[in-house]
């Protein structure tokens, strides 16, 4: 059985503007000791995803509907005091920014320990055992003497271990990771990474890791989902969603993406913007964007359907699949041919 | 083989250099007391950068964050005064150029701006904002500007008729279009792009970069293109110059610096890059820095990148710092210990140092 599975989650915010329809039924689910990476541009709904599953939006303007079920309960319908024994202990955050998310007037070792007896009922040299513990594994040097420094006293990278520490204090058996190393230079960013594989290893636990960066993605994922316009239009494994792209959307992030192993003269460019979510377009959202834009497209929405050759391959598309693989090789194959 | 040489040799003026930087300093004073202020010591943000830009050619800078790559932007377009070092622009030495002097070589050398949101007047509408070059420069009536700026909107791809527009009504993709015009309002030879599409999406991220090609090719125009992030880097660039804490560590062309990257810190930089592609990506093994960048006010002795090095070697490279040496073509790198070839793996980066580290002769540059 999957550890969560969400069915047709739809989260909308109501604005002075009008309703923003956030999340559009998004539908996925996570098996134990697996890697799912959400990937989309901002806006596209990929964290309010996760913040309605981990029930952390704001009551007053945002309605929910769907099914986040959670070891059998719905963590949507759960009550505040039961979420709040799950948040932070079954399944835990690690926020995008860390300059931020820590709070200021708090030694970090304090942030922790407050953490640990959130949830367990421990003294405070057991939880700060625990702290310590925890800084140490996520490799922040002199942990001894660095857990009683304040957030200011860390770098950008070591906040963010920080930030990695405390979601993982209670052994989670989730971690959703947003953005983790978006506000991160290159080297700290391999050493996040580097260490969040370990740790999985480590801990055997499931990790939902959001991110823009489709590299990321492909060394850390198991499982995609790309988001666009507050849907899903493509799930499959890393390597078909590599190798075998199925939505105009996907070929375009993957021919957009400058990138080290290939020489292109010219990146492929999707024309146009983001769809705005408070109008979005009819039928397909990407339609506007297309370059393969049928009459269908414009009037009706596409089912998020398999493939025919990969059951588990998901996407939301009208063009039929042998176009579909024609067209996802060519762009493989012009992209290799200038990689020489 | 060459000897050591340190930056670029200034007794030459090649005419085909736009730009000669020759040991450019910036240290920022760290000042105590409230009335008798006391200098008690600086932050050196850029100490000692030497470099030069042909004409039409794509520089790119590379380096972490607070590497000094941005405050050096602002030194070469004068925004910031600099500590010590020349500035050549088109043959003329534009360092100690008074405000007034300056004022018609800038001009020649624009800047676009890393955030879209924050670099344009939000109360000022589009038409005056790309136009505002012109006014300053006196370059035509009123009438003659506005027919420019719609001209300038259309070469970036927006709707000339949105002249009147304010910059909320547009998103971030085409808001830095709009900073795009007015770099190019005043036809300028060269434009500092610092990190110019860091802040937008990566479909939004290729149009900018696509556009900033194109216009390359259309009007002959040289960059200095800052970023962070080394596939856009070498995507646009035809030469790229690495930066740690302040100092030049390499310069080569483009496919050089990533093909055979001689700097330990450029070689760390290349393998920390995730790679979009679930096998190539997997099988990489990023050699992970240690710690995270040193304070600029207290850099390390020598070679400032000795305490996060793989291959420090102890009495030679904490002591002696390393000149830029040569590798040919051009190819300058800042390690006693160069890295022999490319790619390398952690273990792999670290024996080559043990196996050499007896000769501590400054010479060791391997022959290009």
């Amino acid at each position: 059985m999957a550890l969560l599975e969400v069915k047709d989650l739809r989260t909308s915010f109501h604005t002075e503007d009008g309703i923003v329809g956030a999340v559009d039924g998004v539908s996925f689910s996570v098996e134990k000791g697996q890697t799912l990476g959400i990937v989309g541009e901002s806006g596209s709904g990929k964290s309010v995803t996760c913040l309605t599953i981990m029930g952390l939006n704001a009551k007053r303007n945002t309605t929910s509907s769907g099914e986040a079920i959670w070891k059998g309960k719905n963590l949507l319908t759960t009550k505040p005091r039961e979420l709040r024994e799950i948040r932070g202990n079954d399944i835990s955050m690690i926020f995008q920014d860390p300059m931020t998310s820590l709070n200021p007037v708090h030694t970090i070792g304090k942030q922790l320990i407050e953490a640990v007896q959130l949830h367990r009922d421990v003294s405070n040299r057991v939880a700060r055992a625990r702290s310590l513990e925890l800084l140490k594994a996520v490799g922040i040097p002199y942990a001894e003497r660095r857990i009683d420094d304040y957030p200011h006293q860390f770098s950008g990278g070591m906040r963010q271990r920080v930030m990695i520490a405390m979601a993982l204090i209670n052994d989670p058996d989730l971690p959703i990771a947003d953005e983790p190393t978006t506000a991160l230079d290159v080297t700290t960013q391999a050493q996040i990474l580097t260490l969040m594989k370990r740790l999985q290893e480590e801990f055997g636990s499931a990790i939902i890791i959001i991110t823009h960066d489709l590299g990321v993605v492909a060394e850390t994922a198991d499982d995609v989902l790309v988001m666009y316009g507050a849907r899903v239009v493509e799930h499959a494994s890393v390597e078909e969603l590599f190798n075998r792209p199925q939505h105009p959307y996907t070929w375009g992030l993957i021919g957009s993406l400058p990138r080290l192993d290939i020489d292109v003269e010219r990146l492929i460019q999707i024309p146009g913007q983001p769809p705005s979510l408070l109008r979005p377009p009819r039928g397909c959202r990407f339609h506007p964007r297309c370059s393969y834009v049928m009459e269908v497209c414009k009037t009706t929405v596409p089912e998020l359907l398999p493939t025919q050759r990969e059951p588990d391959h998901l996407q939301a598309c009208h063009l039929d699949e042998e176009t579909k693989d024609r067209e996802a090789a060519k762009l493989l194959e012009s992209m290799m041919a200038e990689a020489g | 083989m060459e000897a050591s040489t340190t930056g670029t040799n200034n007794s030459v003026v090649d005419p085909n250099d736009l730009l000669v930087i020759d040991d450019v300093k910036k240290h920022f004073p760290i000042t105590r007391g409230i009335i008798f202020q006391k200098q008690i010591g600086s932050v050196k943000a850029v100490d000692g950068v030497s470099f030069s830009v042909k004409k039409g050619e794509t520089l790119g800078i590379v380096g972490e964050s607070g590497c000094g790559k941005s405050t050096l932007a602002r030194c070469i377009i004068k925004l910031l005064e600099t500590t010590g070092g020349q500035i050549n622009f088109d043959g003329r030495d534009i360092t100690k150029l008074s405000r007034s002097t300056m004022r018609p070589i800038r001009r020649e050398m624009t800047m676009i701006f890393q955030d879209p949101y924050a670099s344009l007047n939000p109360r000022k509408r589009v038409g005056a904002i790309v136009g505002e070059p012109l006014e300053v420069h006196n370059l035509g009536s009123a009438s003659e500007i506005k027919t420019r700026v719609q001209e300038l909107l259309e070469v970036v791809g927006l709707n000339p008729e949105h002249y009147n527009r304010f910059p909320h009504e547009f998103s971030g993709g085409q808001r830095q279009r709009i900073g795009v015009a007015r770099a190019l309002a005043v036809n300028p030879k060269l434009i500092v792009c610092d990190e110019p599409v860091s802040a937008l999406d990566v479909s939004v991220q290729a149009q900018i970069l696509n556009l900033l090609k194109d216009l390359q090719d259309d009007f002959g125009l040289t960059y200095i293109f800052i970023a962070h992030d080394l596939n856009v880097v070498r995507h646009i660039s035809d030469r790229v110059l690495v930066m740690y804490l302040g100092k030049v560590v390499e310069i080569a062309t483009r496919d050089v610096l990533y093909k055979e990257p001689k700097h330990p810190y450029t070689g760390a930089l290349l393998s920390a890059v995730p790679i979009a592609n679930p096998e190539l990506g997997r099988k990489r093994e990023p050699i992970v820095l240690e710690g995270d960048v040193p304070s600029p006010v207290n850099p390390p002795s020598a070679c400032n990148f000795h305490p996060r090095c793989p291959r420090f070697v102890e009495g030679h490279c904490d002591v002696e710092e390393p000149p830029l040496y040569s590798f040919g073509n051009g190819h300058v790198a800042a390690c006693h210990y160069a890295l022999e070839r490319w790619p390398m793996d952690a273990s792999e980066i670290r024996r080559a140092s043990a196996s050499r580290a007896p000769e501590p002769e400054p010479e060791q540059p391997l022959p290009a």
